[in-house]
């Protein structure tokens, strides 16, 4: 037998192995290779005054260490409807959380914090979500049935969600295809998370209750880009109700990423739509090399039922551990086991995402299982080891390993070794089968943790707190006839107008097709009316802080104001600044702040022969270009408003050329 | 036997799953004039209209679909759901207490109805271990349903019934005793429970559950805990009340069953002691008394049990205006007791006098008690008071009203001498009528000045 890579070595060996290409240079065809295929659940939070379940005010937000009191819970598995526990509570169960709730009494009654039954459900939530509904193109229930979905992390009281479905199998068109959705439901938004260490989470209830909808699709997407895209889409078609809340854990998303042969794996929490290519990229990568890991593991281990995992407690001192962390276990209460992995050398080093190995696998389930800090393992066979060499002889000797075989260095509080041995246990068992279920954790830089296992359709059940609510024809058809333009129809519509591409985003994220389209209807250039939207407005909203009054149709009346008074568009990109933090102004005022007089053509081309002779002074050479360029940037201030900067162009060469 | 295939259903949308040929718990498409549906049927609360069908869609959810818009639907597959508590074999541990659990109904552990979307009672100690396996680590634990009824329809023959059962459980060498009750009349029964069961040796604990078992943040789980220690390790040999002390997961109060009352529809730690400090505190490490006085645990299997209830007992609630036909109509029933909950310290109108005469004329025994809750009846302080006591109106010092009602009945079980009843009434029994009232009995704390708000703060509600 050759003699094992080094963990750096076995990364990049296994990473090569794997086929692993950067998103940036991956094409369709290293996608279609590794079989992506990715799904969305898209949050968006509606614009009610108040929650869904109880009449606290929606929107408001609390400081971590803002609270009036605090409640402690911990959270139970119990039967589901159809009569089995579900995977996910049991292993919640395992982790022995204690669940700290933070109340404010402005944001919190004792409906979140499941000490009274919820309250008839919000009707302008409800109503919302059927008009979005609608907009998707989703068959609408005949009666809504409030159901709960289990959430044993604590991040809602009550330990379910309460949640509707409003409507099923409906689609939405992207660019260059269709994607099919599975459902919409209306939920209640769960808590926020201040803190997780150890056995105790955190929480505050501002956000709890709050309606938000979920838009599921189909697992239709084929590569990172069109999961993007139809992200984007699905936010860009509940904004366009104008009646979804905006801003920062407004809307927020769940990808669903497989890879040929992988399994379902949902990335929670995806704040940010730009985040999902590199995220979705690394996790079907990551599958793809779980896959691996199971075919070199199966080719070692033929019966991987025979395969067992060996532990004993141990002493740090007894393998001279040098580390800071090994050395202070006793000090700390903590205790050592030392772990056989059979047939697990090269197995934890092995690529599974970017600067991530098998080994971080287990770790992440220490930390999430059972509720143990990190670093709460180490190994010979990974990227960091936090041992030398020679300690893990001692260990490999001490187990008896054998050179195919791996050993770990595990450490916790002595309640949370059988939860953390089992853990262990589990995840490499796990390793002969692929890809487990489970939900992740993103982060910024594209990789992912684990977060929970993932949780199946058990673990809903009917809410027997609330009545069904049936959902009249009438009051359907009511609702879908004010229906917004389809985004993708707007899109179509904008580059008919030949309105340009780039400045779709910003109008579809702030929803402003419908001024545009006001402005245009209204007889004004739509080329100049989008790029003023697009492009004016987004350099404005970068660099000034916005007044609360400050509404878009303010740049459309603008616009009309300007035209009664027979003033120039153009003066709108100086307008725009100053309206956008004193949305008060009338235009007189505006006019005044921005230092605007009236003037005709010859007035503003009188001094052009003092002028002149100014740049004749300064320039260089004779130049007519650039003696128009500069005459232009003298006169540009006054002009701007008063006349067409083209015509002043061709009047000031007119000039130039009839007096040379 | 013929199974029923449409639980739940009626009218039209029986009418349509007839029509299809679709039955409950069966894989389901269905058209409608808003697109397709994919499902399992469920089967249908009976208190819901007739024009839905209830379906379990593949991700898990239910929705209904209205009957007038299908147009057509077909059965493809067929599952009946198994729905079972996971049932294992409670496991005997040598040198742990034996502890009865006595069944009569309510939340304490439960499952679903589909029919009528409630929750209904799951209960043997196998059952019991899957839900709560942590109870094995407490005590031996077995269990007996005496009989099955929601807390609002116990009554008289019940306590009577639960009496004889403890009864036989202590001759039978018990080491205490918990039951299992709904919440809403949990007070009630523990009144009952005190009288009937005289000088018990061991913990009688009654327990109930303010969010139902069927749900994670269930207080049922811990309550149980909680009973189950305090009933197999705890030292009071009283009947009492185990439940959340604040709404958090942390400790249950014991208080004791004749000062006991249910304060919040919805609240965890809904009961309190009223007019004193609760007996003790509970965990699953301890019982810590806070009153000092109680009976203590024995070892001898004596007790008395007096099941004894005359059920032609009424409270009447005082308001404003009431007219003397609401006596003269117990009266006229054959009523032998009546509670007046009268205001302030113990007061009812001037026109319900002469009705208060009719029913000392009749032999009805009329105890006076307070709508306050807190606070003795006092009916000296004022000319109406002293006049009422001569229409035989008896003040019945500061005892709760639920407690007087069910007191009152226990007495008139035994005799029909008004005297003998007075003596009894008047008799105090584990506090039901307090010789003081500390400044610490009287606890209810407003919201919103600053040192409350601190306390809220700094200490788990």
């Amino acid at each position: 037998m050759n003699k094992p890579l080094s963990p750096a070595r076995n990364y990049r060996h296994t990473m090569q192995e794997i086929g692993y290409v950067q998103r940036k240079q991956a094409t369709q065809n290293d996608y279609d290779r590794i079989g992506f295929m990715s799904g969305l659940e898209v949050h968006q939070q509606l614009d009610t005054r108040e929650k869904l379940f109880c009449r606290c005010p929606a929107g408001k937000y609390e400081q971590d260490d803002v609270f009036d009191a605090e409640v402690i819970r911990h959270m139970r598995p119990t039967l589901s409807e159809l009569g089995e526990y579900d995977g996910t509570a049991l292993m919640e169960f395992k982790t022995r959380k204690n669940i700290v709730y933070r109340i404010k009494n402005e944001t919190t009654c004792t409906y979140e914090v499941d000490d009274t039954p919820p309250f008839p459900v919000n009707r302008e939530a409800l109503d919302i979500a059927i008009r979005i509904s609608l907009l998707k193109k989703l068959n609408i229930v005949g009666e809504v049935h409030i159901t709960r979905k289990q959430y044993l992390d604590g991040s809602i009281p009550t330990g379910f969600q309460r949640t509707a479905i409003i409507g099923v199998e409906g689609v939405i068109s992207l660019r260059n295809k269709t994607v099919r959705l599975i459902q919409l439901s209306l939920e209640e938004d769960s808590c926020r998370e201040i803190s997780d260490v150890g056995h105790w989470r955190v929480y505050k209830t501002d956000r709890l209750g709050m309606p938000l909808i979920e838009t599921v699709t189909y697992p239709d997407m084929l590569n990172p880009d069109e999961v993007a895209e139809a992200c984007q889409i699905i936010r860009f078609l509940n904004r366009s109700s104008g009646q979804v809340r905006t801003g920062i854990g407004a809307a927020r998303q769940d990808v669903n990423v497989s890879c040929r042969g992988g399994t379902r794996v949902e990335i929670k929490g995806v704040s940010r739509i730009r985040w999902i290519p590199e995220l979705t990229h690394n996790e079907a990568f990551r599958q793809w090399a779980l896959l691996h890991i199971r075919d070199k593991l199966l080719k070692k281990i033929k019966t991987p039922t025979h395969w067992e995992m060996i532990s004993m407690e141990s002493d740090p001192s007894a393998f001279g551990c040098r580390s800071r962390a090994l050395k202070g276990l006793k000090n700390n209460g903590l205790k050592l086991y030392a772990v056989k992995l059979p047939g697990f050398n090269g197995i934890l080093s092995h690529f599974t995402q970017p600067g991530k190995t098998f080994a971080d696998e287990l770790s992440d389930r220490l930390k999430v299982i059972a509720c143990i800090e990190k670093p709460n393992m180490t190994t010979h066979d990974c990227l960091k080891p936090l041992e030398g060499e020679e300690v893990f002889q001692k260990v490999r000797k001490h187990l008896g390993c054998r050179a195919g075989d791996a050993a770990l260095l595990i450490w916790g509080p002595s309640d949370d070794i059988p939860t953390a041995l089992e853990t262990i246990n589990e995840r490499c068992r796990m390793a002969f089968e692929g890809v487990p279920n489970e939900t992740r954790k993103s982060f910024a830089d594209g990789t992912t943790i684990f977060e929970r296992v993932l949780p199946g359709a058990d673990r809903m059940y009917p809410d027997t707190d609330s009545a069904p609510i049936p959902l009249k024809d009438e009051h359907i058809t009511k609702l879908g006839e004010d229906l917004p333009l389809l985004t993708i129809e707007a899109y179509h519509v904008m580059k008919g107008w030949g309105v340009p591409e780039d400045t779709y985003h910003y109008i579809f994220k702030n929803n402003l097709f419908p001024q545009l389209k006001q402005m245009v209807d209204g007889g004004e250039d739509p080329v100049f009316a989008g790029t003023l939207l697009g492009h004016s407005m987004k350099f404005v909203e970068g660099h000034y802080e916005r007044a609360s009054g400050f509404r878009y149709s303010l740049i459309g009346d603008m616009l009309k104001a300007l035209r009664n008074r027979k003033l120039r568009r153009e003066l709108m990109t100086l307008i725009l600044p100053v309206i956008y933090v004193h949305p008060k102004m009338d235009l007189d005022s505006v006019l005044i702040s921005i230092g605007f007089k009236k003037m005709d053509a010859d007035q503003i081309l009188s001094n052009t022969g003092f002028l002149r002779e100014k740049f004749r002074a300064i320039r260089r050479k004779p130049d007519r270009e650039a003696e128009v360029n500069w005459l232009m940037g003298q006169l540009r201030e006054h002009a701007i408003g008063n006349i067409d900067l083209r015509e002043l162009r061709m009047s000031l060469e007119q000039i130039i050329d009839h007096k040379e | 036997m013929t199974e029923d295939f449409f639980q739940g259903y009626k009218g039209e949308a029986l009418k349509t799953l007839k029509k299809y040929n679709v039955r409950v718990w069966g894989q389901a498409n269905v058209e409608t004039t808003r697109g397709n549906f994919i499902g399992t049927v469920l089967p249908r609360s009976e208190n819901d209209d007739d024009g839905h069908i209830v379906l379990k869609i593949p991700t898990g959810y239910n929705v209904g679909v209205s009957v007038a818009n299908i147009t057509s639907m077909k059965e493809t597959g067929y599952k009946k759901a198994n729905y079972k508590i996971p049932e294992k074999e409670f496991p005997y541990t040598s040198g742990l207490p034996a502890v009865k659990l006595i069944g009569t109904g309510g939340t304490i552990a439960s499952r679903l109805d589909y029919r009528t979307g409630a929750v209904i009672p799951a209960f043997s100690p196998g059952e019991l271990y899957g839900a709560v396996p942590e109870l094995a680590d407490i005590c031996n634990l077995t269990t007996e349903k005496v009989f099955a009824v929601f807390s609002e329809n116990m009554g008289p023959e019940q306590y009577r019934k639960l009496a004889v059962a403890i009864g036989k459980e202590i001759e039978n060498g018990i080491d205490g005793i918990v039951i299992g009750h709904g919440t809403d009349t949990l007070h009630h029964t523990a009144a009952a429970l005190t009288y009937m069961v005289q000088d018990p040796p061991v913990p009688i604990v009654l327990v109930g559950s303010q969010r139902s078992s069927d749900r994670p943040s269930s207080d049922a789980a811990l309550n149980l805990m909680h009973a189950c220690y305090t009933a197999g390790h705890g030292g009071i040999a009283e009947v009492m009340v185990c439940m959340f002390g604040p709404t958090s997961d942390e400790y249950a109060l014991l208080h004791r069953g004749t000062r006991v009352r249910k304060m919040h529809s919805s609240y965890r730690s809904t009961f309190r002691t009223l007019g004193d400090i609760p007996l003790a505190k509970a965990t699953t490490e301890g019982v810590i008394p806070i009153k000092q006085d109680f009976k203590s645990r024995r070892k001898d299997r004596k007790v008395t049990i007096l099941p004894y209830f005359e059920e032609k007992v009424a409270i009447i609630y005082y308001y404003p205006n009431m007219q003397p036909d609401m006596v003269d109509s117990l009266i006229a029933n054959g009523y032998k007791g009546i509670i007046i909950a009268g205001t302030g310290l113990g007061h009812v109108n001037k026109p319900l006098y002469p009705a208060l005469a009719r029913a000392q004329k009749a032999g009805v025994a009329v105890y006076m008690t307070v709508q306050t809750l807190w606070g003795y009846t006092q009916m000296f302080v004022y000319e109406t008071g002293r006049e009422m006591m001569a229409l035989g109106v008896v003040p019945a010092e500061n005892m709760l009203p639920e407690v007087a009602y069910v007191k009152l009945g226990w007495a008139l079980g035994q005799t029909s001498d008004l005297d003998e009843v007075k003596k009894i009434m008047l008799t105090p029994m584990h506090d039901d009528i307090t010789p003081r009232e500390p400044y610490n009995g009287y606890l209810v704390y407003q919201g919103g000045l600053p040192e409350v708000e601190e306390f809220i703060k700094r200490f788990r509600k």
